[in-house]
């Protein structure tokens, strides 16, 4: 009896209801493209607006002077729209942050990688992992009021033997506002990135290589060092640009802790700005819409996005090269 | 080749076949898996697919389901007649072929969620939602699978808590509950330990009663003990196919008698 | 020793040489773990330090007050609410879209230059600086769209810069499902949308939830792009209920209401001269990573809890 009452309901259902569902089948297919090309129509929105406002931009400032000039003051008069200064900035905190971060994550990395109990990872990774994921804002202020003036006490001791001897580089005493401590709070910042990253690169590469390293005699540090850092290379490389483009797009920090003051130098004790943080400052005050100020930031914007596409690219072609080989 | 395959078939023409494989090839993309196929699934019968690993019975068996749609690249030709429809014709729905013709897993899959609705599941996809009707599959088709009397006290606990051999058996629940006429099973006890193959195989014989059984097995003697037909595949064709007893006593062919005899990999 | 006293002497060489290399390697194990140490002792010391100079401000009346130009007096109030409001904007565009994206890249999409194009796409997105982001809804919500400087601009901007995280994780729940489940609800008969509706969601949603709370802690901490938007850092004044005491009841006002957000207000009151603030600062840098903290890690907690948990 149920038999029949199944098989019949079945018959009927199943010629009469293709249609309805095809349709609705079709309708949520394209309803999860659309979700996804969500992404395209950002990247689209994105360059259009900066773009279109540094058209403007370009207008009145030749491309020339924008890239060449090493006076960028656009709230001055004169103005000066040179973006050498903030590239220094950029370029400055950058370095001092990779001059942490890059060390740090990767010895961090090889430890975690080659040395460490499958226990201390699991413990150890989640922590750097929170640690990564607290605000910039809250890093910028580590900056400015926890990690310069011990920079300050420290620096106070070689300073005047420093100072006597090369005045141009040293200053007497460090400023509040100085692009080392943003940086190396930014190094302390992208490290788990790093090492996360190459740490992943590095288990990527098959034991088999490694025992045969093993094999031969060798110890678990030449082995990481002469066999598995070589093998996962291009994984690391990757996760150092990751970090390279993630400490130039930064902002809270140097904008908090590095000064506001456009400053070309590569001096490490230097106050300065960084194209970000020249964003920031421009932001915070009230421009008027449709202003050669305000289409200074679009700009700068414009170059910020051109550098970090050119490192996800790159990082792109590495991370892919590293996953072609095992 | 075809032709002696005809021939066998001829002492078996007095069947009832519920399903009849003519002229099938199969291709997963460029390469060819199934050449030339021509086999009669007869009705209320435990026909069995044997051959050597990679001979395309798993290929074939999943042509019955049209579960190859699901993979961009597959093709067929030929036909697959269930009660003389070629359901592999363009205007066939897949999925109403699905709801006729039921599947049994490799390893067992249950859904992780309740047991009750694993079963219910075939059900409800068909638009069935009557709860007194839902229920009173449920319990059919456990106690078909001769699981009822295991969990009926906790219909509600997840399925995953089940032992290997009761999640089978679960599956299987799952695949009657909604009255298909043809089930097939890939190879539904090569993860169990012995002891619950027994019982999938006993719940087998009993439902032959009931439903067309199609079912592929690497073990000679559960083709032996289960199956009333049986198919020898090889590298993709169908070399041989008769009545199990004869199949395995007197083969046709040599490559047949070194399988069935275990003189093969 | 005995064996070492009747070894050749070429292989006790060897042997010194060998101990040798274990040394080279307990020194690099004991500098690998200082290095992990002292980083995150040093970044452990700060938060530590930044808790105990904000501490004492954590008072009911913080959380209760606006600011105010009297340090003793401010709070919190407008900023807390500001958080919580673009929160709840951003999760609720930023969930469906990215779900939604991730199901059809994981699900849908077939092997072409389409969905390569998307792929391309979120990866590339991931990487964009947040405050670009903020030139993005400068110059389109606010600009274009004439959405203003409001709480629904701000949670469509960071529901963007989360989107790529939401995805991501979405793709990488719905790969952990396998294959094996899907042809089960397949073989029943399912349509494909079924099977991602009564299966693979559900299934995943843990895991999709761990990467959704991950998004809403970055966007939560995000100053960069507000600043952009024109969020403004004084707001003594609270946005439109919600709930609303006549009919219609539910009022959508508050989504054009100027607004300010906790990290907003910390920068705000970092950036003053007089070091008061600063301990307003501090404290409001202790509530911030207090919520990131719980947020990220009730989020490890789930994956933790979701990989131990399910054994297909
Ligand atoms: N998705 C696929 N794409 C391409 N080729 C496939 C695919 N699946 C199977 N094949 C190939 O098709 C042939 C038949 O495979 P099939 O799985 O049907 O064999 P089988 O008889 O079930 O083997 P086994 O006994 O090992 O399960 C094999 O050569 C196999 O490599
Ligand atoms: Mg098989």
């Amino acid at each position: 009896m149920t038999n029949s009452s199944v098989q019949s309901s079945k018959l009927t259902r199943l010629t009469t209801h293709k249609a309805s569902r095809d349709l609705r089948e079709l309708a949520i297919h394209i309803v999860l493209f659309l979700a996804g090309f969500s992404c395209v129509a950002t990247t689209i929105a994105i360059m259009y607006i900066l773009i279109l406002e540094s058209t403007y931009f370009f207008q009145h400032i030749s491309i020339v002077e924008f890239l060449t000039s090493s006076d960028w003051s656009p709230l001055f008069d004169p103005p000066g729209y040179g973006i050498l200064p903030l590239v220094a900035g950029t370029v400055t905190t950058t370095l001092v942050a990779l001059f942490v971060a890059v060390p740090l994550g990767t010895i961090a990395a090889i430890y975690l990688s080659e040395f460490a109990s499958a226990k201390l990872r699991e413990i150890v990774k989640p922590i750097l992992e929170l640690l990564a994921g607290i605000p910039t804002v809250v890093y910028g202020y580590f900056a400015l009021l926890f990690v310069t003036p011990l920079l300050q006490w420290l620096y106070s001791f070689p300073a005047p033997l420093l100072s006597t001897w090369l005045p141009n580089l040293f200053p007497l005493e460090l400023a509040g506002f100085n692009m080392l401590g943003p940086g190396i709070v930014m190094g302390l910042m992208i490290t788990p990135l790093i090492s996360s990253i190459s740490e992943d690169a590095m288990r990527a590469v098959p034991v088999s290589l490694r025992e045969g390293s093993f094999a031969m005699g060798a110890t678990r540090l030449q082995t990481a060092i002469k066999v598995v850092f070589p093998a996962a290379f291009s994984g690391i490389s990757a996760a150092y640009i990751l970090g390279i483009s993630r400490a130039v797009g930064e902002t809270m920090i140097v904008a908090v802790a590095a000064g506001l003051q456009p400053n070309l130098t590569f001096n490490p004790l230097d106050s300065a700005a960084t194209i970000t943080a020249y964003i920031v400052q421009v932001s915070l005050g009230d421009l008027p819409h449709g202003t050669i100020e305000y289409q200074t930031i679009f700009a700068a914007g414009l170059t910020l996005v051109l550098f970090t596409l050119l490192c996800n690219i790159i990082g792109y072609f590495l991370s892919r090269r590293f996953r072609e080989i095992y | 080749m075809v032709e002696k395959v005809s021939t066998s078939l001829s002492s078996l023409s007095m069947l009832q076949p519920k399903a009849e494989v003519r002229n099938l090839n199969f291709y997963y993309g460029a390469t060819q898996a199934l050449k030339q196929i021509n086999l009669v699934v007869p009705e209320k019968r435990v026909t069995a697919l044997i051959g050597p690993s990679g001979c395309g019975k798993t290929t074939l068996l999943r042509c019955f389901n049209r579960m190859h749609d699901l993979y961009p690249g597959n093709r067929y030709e030929g036909e697959i007649l269930l009660d003389r429809i070629n359901i592999l014709e363009r205007r066939v729905d897949p999925i109403a072929v699905r709801m006729r013709v039921s599947m049994v897993f490799q390893r067992p899959n249950p859904f992780p969620k309740s047991i009750y609705e694993n079963v219910a599941y075939g059900l409800r996809v068909q638009g069935l939602l009557k709860r007194d009707f839902i229920d009173h599959q449920v319990e059919q088709s456990l106690r078909s699978a001769a699981l009822w009397d295991e969990v009926k006290d906790r219909l509600k606990d997840s399925a995953l808590n089940l032992s290997g051999g009761q999640q089978q058996r679960l599956c299987i629940a799952r695949a009657l509950a909604t009255e298909p006429e043809l089930i097939l099973f890939d190879e539904p006890t090569s993860a169990l330990d012995p002891i619950a193959t027994s019982s999938i195989e006993d719940l087998m014989s009993q439902l032959k009663q009931q439903v067309t059984i199609l079912i592929v097995t690497h073990s000679m003697q559960q083709a032996a003990r289960l199956s009333d037909y049986t198919a020898f595949m090889y590298l993709g064709e169908m070399l041989e196919f008769n009545q199990t007893t004869t199949l395995f006593n007197q083969p046709l062919h040599q490559q047949t008698e070194d399988y069935v005899r275990g003189r093969f990999g | 020793m005995a064996q070492t006293d009747s070894a050749p002497p070429d292989l006790l060489a060897v042997q010194g040489s060998v101990s040798q290399r274990q040394l080279q390697d307990g020194l690099f194990a004991i500098v690998g773990l200082l290095t992990i140490l002292v980083a995150t002792i040093i970044l452990l010391a700060l938060v530590l330090q930044l808790a105990i100079q904000g501490f004492p401000r954590l008072t009911w009346q913080f959380f209760t007050s606006f600011p105010s130009s009297e340090w003793q007096q401010a709070g919190i109030l407008s900023a807390w609410i500001g958080s919580a409001l673009v929160m709840l904007v951003t999760a609720a565009i930023a969930v469906p879209l990215g779900v939604a994206a991730g199901i059809y890249l994981e699900e849908y999409a077939r092997k072409n230059w389409l969905s390569a194009l998307i792929e391309i796409n979120v990866t590339n997105l991931a990487g964009v600086p947040s405050i670009v982001y903020g030139l993005l809804a400068l110059g389109f919500f606010n600009d274009l769209l004439k959405l203003g400087e409001s709480i629904l601009t701000a949670g469509l901007t960071l529901a963007l810069l989360i989107l790529p995280i939401v995805i991501v994780t979405t793709r990488e729940a719905l790969r952990a499902i396998p294959n094996s489940l899907r042809e089960a609800a397949y073989a029943l008969g399912a349509s494909r949308w079924q099977m991602i509706w009564d299966h693979i969601l559900p299934y995943a949603s843990g895991s999709i939830l761990t990467g959704v709370i991950i998004g809403l802690s970055r966007a939560i901490g995000e100053t960069a792009p507000l600043i952009t938007i024109g969020a403004l850092t004084f707001i003594a004044f609270l946005p439109p209920a919600p709930i609303q005491p006549s009919f219609p009841y539910i009022s959508l006002e508050w989504l054009q209401a100027p607004f300010t957000v906790l990290p907003i207000q910390m920068f705000n009151w970092v950036s003053r001269p007089e070091p008061e603030f600063q301990i307003n600062a501090a404290a409001a840098g202790t509530v911030l990573i207090g919520m990131t903290l719980a947020m990220n890690g009730f989020a490890i907690y789930l994956r933790y809890r979701f990989r131990r948990g399910v054994k297909w």
